[in-house]
């Protein structure tokens, strides 16, 4: 079998999510073929020709490609889809996306968000906010899959694939970039940190995230914020952990100031170790937290901050 | 210019989920159910279009079976002009509902069609981009911001790194994200007036579409709950579980 793995990547760097998808398709089993889809994007292609179990690693790189807009990539996609039996992306907002638009054009089904392969057309992901587990077999010839990175462990990166460029340009014509209005940040991404830190209503306004600061520096951690932290306009909305916002499985969450909503559970319920600080010894995030102190966050910040 | 606005009917947000004992699906019997909430903010921002005089017609349409006319009232009572009620009882893949969307898309030629970015029971997040994909239209998803100008679309959407802003030519498909705007509550005096408000049925098996189930679902399990650990007392016991036992930090 042959599976076309769709890299994603900023033009610069190769996401580290793209590691765990690979791990995916190598958990399906097959020929697994990278696919590099930019503008300038020489040092990702650099990147993916090292991951780990890939024998190819397709280039296009064009300035059709540079905003990676749906369009244009999904008519890219579909004209290679021939080869493969699995076309697979990662869940991120980039592979959310176009795949459907993939899907769609080989009138094919898309399964989304699989968290497990149970064979190569068996596949499980969750439903409900993640309330429930469904397993889902395709019935199409070509499958067509995004993956929550968070499901799998990433690749190794010693390899030496073959890169190939491709001369193939699809530009539908239809759509243009305007602007990006991106969040500059020294820290990790919240996808990619080993360490998050989210704080949630409690924090009471925007200026008390900057308590998160320090505590974040120590431990290199990602900050994050619950849904009711970026619904109050405390934060912008790509900090948000949840269902409608990122799901993440660090080694190590701190919440802080979140009671532990559904919506919240679900975008960090998976994490390896839980700790929660809230002042409510019956909010529900103790539910799941491995460890809980019961105290208030104006106290426990500084004091946690100090003794890291 | 015509908006249409795709919605679903699914589980209250509010209510849990249960798992049947059969693990054969969740158990929706006597749930409350409502509109889909991206939905219902596809449904506002379509109506606000209207007020700021950008569209001139806001047609919902629901797939479903009877029960989903409940959501079409809901649309028609927040402002929705008229109502496509696509009668079925089959259960439906996102592609198959695409391609009924499809036909809806070429018998009302509306310039721009809002759906929410996902339902909140299945997940999948493909409707609006599959029916992009069938219509040969450009799409703007999860989006904060819609501005018609020009013959164009301009869309801000929430992507991973912040927010990006695309030009899309009309027709186009737009999916909302949470923050693109509040949706306001049906007054009394507009859901007597919904009641009026024409609501047409059309049967899918009438659409001429293939409607063969693409997937099938083997089975629905409960995820795997996780224990609740230990109340520690202070910061100093909380350091030093999470470094002697837990090993996460250093």
């Amino acid at each position: 079998m042959s599976i076309l793995v769709y890299v994603e990547h900023d033009n610069s760097t190769l996401k580290s999510e793209t590691l765990k998808t690979v791990a995916a398709a190598q958990a399906i089993g097959g020929d697994i073929t990278l696919l590099v889809a930019g503008f300038n994007c020489q040092s990702v292609v650099d990147d993916a020709a090292k991951v780990n179990g890939v024998s190819k690693v397709l280039v296009a790189d064009n300035a059709a490609y540079e905003h990676q807009l749906a369009e244009n990539i999904s008519l890219l996609v579909t004209e290679l889809a021939s080869d493969y039996q699995h076309i697979i992306a990662t869940a991120l907002t980039t592979g959310k996306n176009f795949m459907p638009r993939v899907a769609a054009l080989l009138d094919v089904a898309q399964i989304s968000d699989v968290i497990a392969v149970e064979s190569s057309d068996t596949f499980v992901r969750p439903i409900y906010a993640g309330n429930a587990i469904a397993t889902v077999k395709s019935l199409d010839s070509t499958k067509v899959i995004t993956v929550r990175a968070t499901g799998f462990d990433g690749v190794a990166t010693d390899g030496n694939a073959e890169v190939m460029n491709l001369d193939i340009v699809t530009d539908a014509g239809i759509s243009s970039h305007v602007s990006d209005e991106l969040t500059v940040s020294e820290r990790p991404d919240l996808g990619a940190a080993s360490v998050i830190i989210s704080g949630g209503r409690g924090m009471q306004n925007g200026d008390n995230f900057k308590l998160l600061d320090g505590i974040a520096d120590k431990l290199g951690a990602a900050i994050g914020a619950s849904r009711a932290a970026v619904d109050a306009g405390f934060v912008p909305n790509d900090m948000q952990v949840g269902q409608t916002g990122k799901i993440v499985a660090p080694d190590l969450y701190i919440a802080v100031g979140i009671s532990g909503a559904i919506q919240h559970l679900a975008g960090m319920k998976d994490s390896k170790v839980i700790v929660a600080i809230n002042k409510d010894p019956e909010a529900p995030i103790f539910q799941v937290a491995d460890y809980g102190i019961v105290a208030d966050l104006f106290d426990a910040l500084p004091e946690l901050e100090s003794k890291l | 210019m015509k908006v249409l606005v795709p919605i679903k009917r699914v589980i209250d947000y509010n209510v849990k989920v249960r798992v049947k004992a059969d693990n054969s699906n969740v158990d929706l019997a006597n749930t409350k159910m409502a509109i889909n909430p991206f939905c219902e903010i596809a449904v506002e921002e379509a109506i606000r279009l209207k007020e700021a005089g950008v569209a001139t017609e806001v047609i919902a349409v629901s797939i479903g079976d009877k029960s989903c006319q409940e959501q079409l009232r809901t649309a028609l009572a927040l402002g929705a002009d008229r109502a496509i009620h696509i009668e079925t009882d089959l259960s439906l893949d996102a592609l198959n509902i695409a391609k009924l969307l499809q036909k809806i898309v070429e018998e009302e030629a509306p310039q721009l069609v809002i759906l929410g970015k996902q339902s909140i029971d299945s997940d999948n997040n493909q409707t609006g981009q599959m029916l992009a994909a069938l219509t040969g239209m450009p799409q703007g998803t999860f989006a904060s911001e819609v501005k018609v100008a020009d013959g164009k679309v301009n869309v801000t959407r929430e992507v991973d790194g912040g927010l990006q802003t695309l030009a899309l030519n009309l027709p186009a498909i737009v999916t909302t994200d949470l923050r693109l705007n509040e949706p306001r509550y049906a007054s009394l005096p507009n859901i007597m007036k919904a009641k009026r408000k024409p609501l047409a049925v059309k049967s899918a098996s009438d659409l001429a579409v293939d409607l063969a189930p693409r997937t099938t679902l083997l089975k629905v399990t409960p995820p795997a709950e996780r224990q609740a650990g230990i109340i520690v007392e202070t910061i100093d016991d909380l350091v030093e579980k999470l470094k002697n036992e837990a090993k996460v930090i250093s």
